[in-house]
């Protein structure tokens, strides 16, 4: 299967904003999802990302293909980047571009909740103290996607 | 009707946090048919070094498609454990 959402290099916003421009599209939305270390992460220096790859390019084409069905003329670009990120860079980047703002907008939403409710990718913190951590945002190691 | 196949093996993946409590990234599985994707979780749970420290009711995935436990599976699918999604 060609890979085509996922890469272990920085994301070049640039390629992706060249993919969605077309002529007809009025409004653009990026979105960019950042390593972090704020006062709930205590002193993160880096996330080392891993994923079910395979998987990871079937739902994010499902999801694509979601948004060119509900956004009539909207376009999507989206990478997701593995390996070891440091602060500061990004993870995900989402590019919609569509006839008006709304859509853009609406659709880049889409994405990204989408993303973080289907797409089998994990992470774990990497800290300046040399520990390492699992993140769960779910709290609740039983919680699954809504629509299965 | 005599069914041709009375058992199957199920290819399990293991990633992230499951990987390292089981210390393995696959394994295969022979499991009675018919069976449910939470058969092949019971089996592994009970099998499988570690097994016990996953989840009675992980997220899984039968080919690449998010499924529940009670998905049945045939020879030669693919069922993958899925700890809590972490993406973006």
């Amino acid at each position: 299967m060609a890979m085509t959402y996922l890469i272990r290099s920085p994301i070049s916003l640039d390629a992706l904003l060249a993919e969605v421009s077309a002529p007809a599209c009025g409004g653009t939305c990026v979105f960019l999802g950042t390593v972090r270390d704020g006062p709930e992460e205590q002193g993160v220096t880096a996330i080392e990302y891993s994923a079910y790859e395979e998987m990871v390019e079937g739902e994010l084409g499902r999801i694509v293909a979601e948004v060119r069905e509900r956004w009539s003329g909207a376009r999507v670009a989206v990478r997701h980047r593995l390996g070891r990120i440091p602060v500061g860079e990004a993870s995900i980047a989402i590019v919609t571009a569509a006839p008006h703002r709304a859509q853009a907008f609406e659709a880049c939403r889409y994405v990204i909740e989408e993303v973080k409710r289907r797409v089998p990718v994990w992470k774990k913190e990497l800290r300046a103290d040399g520990s390492e951590v699992w993140v769960d945002p779910s709290g609740r190691p039983t919680t699954r996607p809504a629509h299965v | 009707m005599v069914r041709p196949s009375p058992s199957g093996t199920i290819r399990v993946r293991f990633f992230a946090r499951y990987a390292e409590l089981v210390g393995r990234a696959e394994a295969a599985v022979a499991v009675p048919l018919p069976a449910t994707v939470g058969d092949v979780v019971r089996r592994v749970r009970d099998e499988f070094p570690g097994g016990q420290a996953l989840p009675e009711r992980p997220l899984a995935a039968v080919n690449l498609q998010h499924v529940k436990l009670d998905a049945s599976v045939q020879d030669g699918d693919e069922v993958a454990l899925l700890p809590p999604i972490a993406g973006g």
